[in-house]
């Protein structure tokens, strides 16, 4: 081998590692140091004063802090189990043959492709006291109507997210479900297996490397949320559904405070690697799991 | 599949079916059909399907880019059409860039063994995860204050001579800034999901092409790339996603001349008196890329999405 042929995968790789480090490993980095800075966004990073740990230890003991980060977890935990049940559930259900199947996919993708901000938007009008959808049908039918966007703030918000994702983990389930070794299903069946027992003994524990990457995937993805918050309900009112992505804004640009900002952005990249470690440790071993569960019913049919 | 015989389905089936597409379509529906009602319309809401529809949202909307004078406005505020031509430069072009790099990195990942090839790989996994809320502060101070050129050196003289403006060129405003991050942060995921598809490219149809003389460059240009087309429309359609609908970055980044869509969208959102028919206008006018991605090409989102999310 050559020395050319030695360096060709360097020069495949150099523009992705020339762009990735500049716009986000230094940045990254930039931001670590920032953490640690009592800085302004009027001030260059070299004009801020060095405070050490200072704005980790504020944040720590800040009760606004501990609120924002529990909203988010609230939010991103409560909605992904609501999407994971509704969507392994429809995708149960939904397995057969259809002749529609095709179409019925397309219109479920729909939600995740439309911007968050037009998002935010349709469910802000559809919330809306007294002209939204919900409040005039609950009206129509006599019905009290329901302070969506006040006291239910983040129940609003969390079926928003829910309307936007349920269809992700349905067509990923799906997916999974198609791709299941039939001989094991068709043995089942034989042997009288019920429809819920053919579920919980194969279909569930031979999906399940699938469904913990796609629910870990949708759970990082949900800490990202921010948009369609910021337009429904601008993080209120109070604190109510006001989520660490939107503190972190909010910080940076109202209260003016970019080292705290930075810290917490910190804060919630050590949570979201926590998160991805877990999935990785997780499928890990499902996959080593269902590779038995697979052979073990192979061997049966 | 083939083989499984057609179930039986009972009518209760075919009225959830209806129901579910009916509750994941009927907001867009819902927004579609009042961007064509006057704001009396909305808000007396006496019914929702009899009324006369009007385009003049529309026309409020699109009023800086319409040849004609509207009648019912005297003035135009909302720069909708420029920020429309904005959005479209940035995402189709950070599309691009990241695509075209984004596989020649993927392929070097699937096909090369090198040095630091597993820190890189892993490094690109990890990076996945860092959500735009996080890169707000690095990317506003690096992009307002280190990534500039000073106005005393030469290229900053020239530039300010030939195009005027003050103190130093930065990135923060130009589209090239919000391309850089866009790109940087859409690239993690392009790599991701085209080594799974790299990866089933046969490896002989390269090697009778190496055979036949044709270097690394080309065998990769002229073999691979054709046959991962799948996997280049898949990740083509949610990079644009991305760079098309992101909000927090653009609003850090760009500045009037710059802005784009969804930064107008928020604004006019948070103004006390909302003009709903005008925004849902606006929010239509946002949503048609991905309303056409969707009709004509689930198949290969759904194909980008499963490859992206099941190859653990």
């Amino acid at each position: 081998m050559n020395s050319a042929n030695r360096l060709t995968p360097y020069l495949f790789m150099a523009p992705a590692i020339v762009i990735m480090g500049i716009a986000l490993i230094y940045p990254l980095g930039y931001m670590m140091y920032g953490s640690l800075l009592d800085w302004n966004p009027s001030q260059s990073i070299e004009e801020a004063e060095f405070v050490g740990l200072k704005n980790y230890i504020t944040l720590w003991g800040d009760p606004n802090f501990h609120e924002s980060l529990a909203v988010t977890l609230i939010f991103a935990f409560v909605g992904v189990s609501i999407e994971l049940v509704l969507g392994v559930g429809l995708a149960l259900l939904l397995d057969r043959n259809l002749r529609g199947m095709t179409l019925l996919r397309t219109m479920f993708i729909l939600p995740m492709m439309i911007a968050p901000v037009v998002v935010g938007l349709m469910w802000r009008y559809m919330f809306h006291p007294t002209v939204g959808t919900f409040n005039r049908t609950l009206e129509a039918l006599g019905l009290p109507t329901v302070d969506w966007l006040g006291q239910n703030a983040l129940l609003s918000v969390i079926i928003a997210d829910v309307w936007q994702w349920t269809p992700f983990i349905f067509i990923l389930s799906l997916a999974a479900l198609q791709s299941l070794p039939r001989s094991a299903l068709e043995a089942a069946r034989i042997d009288g297996a019920t429809a819920w027992q053919q579920i919980i003994h194969i279909k569930l524990p031979l999906m399940m490397p699938v469904l913990i990457v796609t629910g870990l995937l949708r759970l990082i993805d949900a800490f990202k949320v921010l948009e369609v918050i910021l337009v429904l309900t601008e993080g209120g009112p109070g604190l109510s559904t006001e989520i660490l992505a939107l503190r972190i804004s909010r910080t940076a640009t109202e209260f003016r405070e970019l080292g705290v900002a930075a810290a917490m952005s910190n804060y919630l990249l050590i949570l979201l690697m926590l998160l991805t470690a877990a999935m990785f440790t997780l499928s890990r071993i499902q996959e080593i799991r269902a590779n038995r569960v697979r052979a073990a019913a192979e061997e049966d049919s | 599949m083939a083989t499984a015989p057609v179930q039986r389905t009972n009518p209760a089936f075919y009225a959830l079916l209806i129901a579910l597409v009916f509750m994941s379509v009927g907001p867009v529906a819902l927004m579609f059909i009042n961007s064509f009602k006057l704001d009396v319309d909305i808000i007396s809401g006496t019914s929702g399907l009899i009324f006369m529809p009007t385009i003049q949202n529309y026309e409020t909307a699109l009023c800086d880019i319409l040849p004609y004078e509207l009648d019912h406005l005297d003035f135009c505020s909302l720069k909708f059409g420029e920020a429309f031509i904005n959005s479209l430069i940035i995402a189709l072009i950070s599309t691009a860039l990241t695509l075209i790099i984004g596989c020649m990195a993927a392929y070097a990942l699937v096909r090369f063994k090198f040095m630091g090839r597993d820190t890189a790989s892993f490094t690109t996994l990890m990076v996945r995860m860092v959500p735009p809320a996080v890169l707000l502060v690095p990317v506003f101070g690096l992009w307002n204050n280190e990534f500039c050129i000073g106005r005393s050196t030469m290229f900053g003289e020239f530039w300010r001579d030939t195009f005027g403006g003050r103190g130093d060129l930065c990135l923060a405003g130009t589209y090239g800034g919000i391309i850089l991050v866009y790109v940087a942060m859409n690239l993690p995921f392009v790599i991701w999901i085209l080594q799974s598809f790299i990866v089933q490219v046969p490896r002989s149809l390269e090697e009778a092409a190496r055979v036949d003389g044709a270097g690394p460059f080309r065998v990769f240009f002229l073999v691979v790339l054709p046959l991962i087309k799948p996997g280049l429309a898949a990740a083509a359609i949610f990079t644009f996603r991305i760079a098309w609908n992101e909000y927090l970055l653009a609003s850090a980044l760009s500045d009037r001349d710059t802005r784009t869509v969804p930064i107008l969208i928020v604004n006019n959102m948070s103004e006390f008196n909302v003009e709903w028919g005008v925004i849902m206008a606006t929010g239509m006018l946002l949503a048609i890329p991905p309303i056409l991605f969707t009709l004509f090409a689930s198949r290969q989102i759904i194909t980008g999405m499963t490859a992206g999310a099941v190859k653990g």
